[in-house]
């Protein structure tokens, strides 16, 4: 529906697909097929160090796209899913290494095993609501956590497990210029997904169950359905995003996938913004950026008094983890609505400018 | 069969449950106010040990002036945090509140970590002898000393909500703020309460475990126990959080036993509580003694 360049003053829309649609002008449009052209330019113009950089926004952002799938769209509360991200991780370099399943088939498939085993923690989210599943996805985190240490034959035990490097048509991608272009690929592809499921029947009844889920019950959604729908949907970004970081680190420890990583990914849907699927995005870059800001800030401060009376350089990961608890803390109570809400009032303040108040 | 080791771990179990169920009883207490599931309850323990550790070896304090500082920084430190950080999050989503502790819960283990170290640092001795004998076992005395501290706190806490006053106000406010409000109690100042009984509380359970392990940002694992232990007895029932914790630490140390003799798949002591956890909820979601108004959907 995006026949025009600006959208009108004022809101006229006379039809669904008017309302629904992904892009509301050719103008935006354009901009995102500008902005990933771009993107795929980067290697260019990027170094490695930034390439990285991208690419952990990717992966990571797929994983935080499924939890905010969850927490930010159906309502319900997960704090175990590095563990869903490290089991994909898992599953895909044991895919490709016991049985030579091609890199490329492994990740969807370790998706797949990834869904399966949410599904079987989404048993008790299924019955449970609020708080109770928060709790439920707690020792799920723990049990997987502790599966992951003991099962050397899926994980290689405490020792990790190697991963073979993305391959297609005989092209490794196994340098960050070229595994750029999968994790780029990948990312607007699940994006893509995730937006499209939102304008479906089946994610407006994720929405429904959110907002009022005996509302939902009434008009006919299947409470039980949509919310192990839910999980299982969430599991499978999980594991998308597991399998890419296991197969561009061609290595994965045992000891990652801890409480503090699914933290994290709480963290970065609720700077981005619960519930907006660009959200996911923007607050993945945050979290992911975050140590970087927190570094040069050391740096620079690096040999002044207050450097050496708080011993600024041998606590950057503490004081990293307290910078990402303070995030989330000043994003709940002053902006809940994260950084998605932000740029939609930057946006606002343009569309009417000079007359904005 | 090894009976000694078999007695000993239960002893073991028992007294580390009854520490879980005095956390727990502090975390059926602010649930009760003020409906906020805190996961920032193991940091409770983590800054009040650190707080007693601090004062006991740079100030040289004697333990019987070092503790009570430490308790009335609790109590300031608690009715602070719910001022400061938790107010604003009344009448907000749950997930919203629950995230709030999660992110104060991550913050307060680093700047723990930045303070003080990663490693353990041992208390300095309280007790002259360090080990008694009970029944024909070697007991620790600080072991002796947790247990009785801990049923000393229960039985406060039976006393408080059951004749003082401030406790019987509490109780109205959990049931229905609005008709606690119209009966003159200050709900506000119910919820900092509670938050600072809670953290008294879990700061008294912090230092007596870092008496017995050494202080280490180990303690927090307590916040994250003390989940199986409320929910098997019940997140709203304070007789339940000391029930469930006393059978969470039985049952770890039974686990950690079966597994040593038999099983040998290791690490039993610390996962068994969350299969456990994983089926009560499956079973029973309101626990052992938790009000039944839990829908099933």
């Amino acid at each position: 529906m995006a026949s025009t360049n600006m959208i009108p003053c004022g809101d006229f829309k006379t039809s669904y697909a008017a309302d629904t649609t992904i892009f509301p002008t050719v103008t935006s449009r354009n901009a995102v097929i500008l902005g990933i052209l771009l993107l795929a330019a980067a290697p260019l113009f990027l170094d490695a160090y930034w390439l990285n950089l991208l690419i952990q926004i990717g992966y990571l952002g797929i994983a935080a796209l499924g939890l905010n799938i969850l927490v930010g769209f159906t309502g319900q509360i997960s704090i175990g899913h590095s563990a869903f991200f490290g089991f994909g991780a898992f599953s895909s370099a044991y895919l490709s290494n016991s049985y030579g399943v091609p890199v490329a088939l492994a990740i969807p498939l370790a998706a797949l095993m990834t869904t399966v085993v949410g599904m079987v923690f989404g048993v008790p989210a299924a019955r449970l609501k609020g708080l109770y599943l928060a709790i439920a996805t707690l020792a799920a985190q723990y049990i997987l956590q502790d599966f992951f240490a003991r099962a050397e034959w899926f994980t290689g035990g405490v020792a990790g497990t190697m991963a073979e490097p993305f391959s297609l048509f005989g092209f490794a991608f196994d340098t960050d210029q070229s595994f750029f272009y999968v994790a780029l690929a990948a990312t607007v592809v699940m994006y893509l997904l995730a937006t499209n499921l939102m304008r479906t029947r089946d994610g407006r009844a994720l929405v429904a169950v959110r907002d009022h889920y005996l509302s939902a019950e009434i008009m006919g959604i299947n409470l039980t359905k949509y919310r192990t729908m839910s999980f299982g949907i969430s599991a499978f970004y999980a594991g998308i995003g597991g399998a890419l970081y296991a197969h561009y680190l061609q290595y994965v420890s045992v000891e990652g996938f801890t409480i503090l990583f699914s933290i994290q990914f709480l963290g970065m849907i609720i700077i981005g913004g619960l519930g907006s699927i660009m959200g996911s995005l923007m607050g993945t870059a945050f979290m992911v950026l975050l140590p970087e800001v927190m570094q040069a800030l050391t740096d620079s401060l690096a040999g002044t008094s207050l450097d050496r009376a708080l011993n600024l350089k041998d606590s950057l990961a503490f004081l990293r983890e307290m910078a990402i608890g303070v995030a989330i803390i000043l994003f709940l109570v002053f902006e809940p609505d994260g950084l998605a809400h932000r740029w939609r009032q930057i946006k606002a303040y343009w569309k009417l400018y000079p007359f904005s108040h | 069969m090894n009976t000694s080791l078999f007695l000993q771990l239960l002893i073991n179990g028992l007294i580390v449950g009854a520490l879980y169920g005095v956390v727990g009883m502090s975390f059926v207490l602010i649930y009760k106010a003020s409906r906020i599931v805190n996961f920032a309850q193991g940091e409770f323990l983590l800054i009040g040990a650190w707080a007693c550790w601090w004062l006991l070896t740079y100030y040289q304090l004697p333990f019987y002036v070092g503790f009570p500082i430490t308790l009335a920084f609790m109590m300031v430190f608690g009715v602070v945090l719910q001022t400061v950080v938790l107010r604003p999050m009344i009448g907000e989503p749950i997930i919203s509140v629950i995230m709030v502790t999660i992110g104060l819960s991550i913050f307060f283990q680093a700047l723990i970590k930045w303070m003080f170290g990663v490693f353990a640092k041992p208390f300095p001795p309280i007790f002259e002898s360090p080990t008694m004998n009970v029944f024909g076992l070697e007991v620790q005395t600080v072991y002796v000393a947790s247990l009785l501290i801990s049923i000393l706190i229960m039985a406060g806490f039976g006393w408080f909500f059951k004749f003082s006053r401030l406790g019987l106000a509490m109780r109205a406010t959990a049931f229905d703020q609005q008709v606690a409000q119209s009966l003159g109690i200050s709900v506000k100042r119910m919820f900092a309460l509670s938050w600072a009984i809670s953290a008294m509380v879990s700061a008294v359970a912090g230092v007596v475990v870092g008496v017995v392990n050494g202080v280490s940002s180990a303690l927090s694992v307590f916040g994250i126990k003390v989940f199986p232990a409320v929910i098997l007895g019940g997140l709203d029932s304070v007789i339940g959080a000391v029930v469930g914790g006393l059978i969470v630490g039985l049952l770890e140390n039974v686990a950690h036993y079966v597994d040593s003799q038999w099983l040998n798949w290791g690490n039993m002591y610390e996962i068994a509580p969350f299969y456990v956890l994983i089926l009560i909820l499956m079973l029973k979601p309101y626990g052992l003694f938790g009000t039944k108004d839990i829908e099933r959907v």
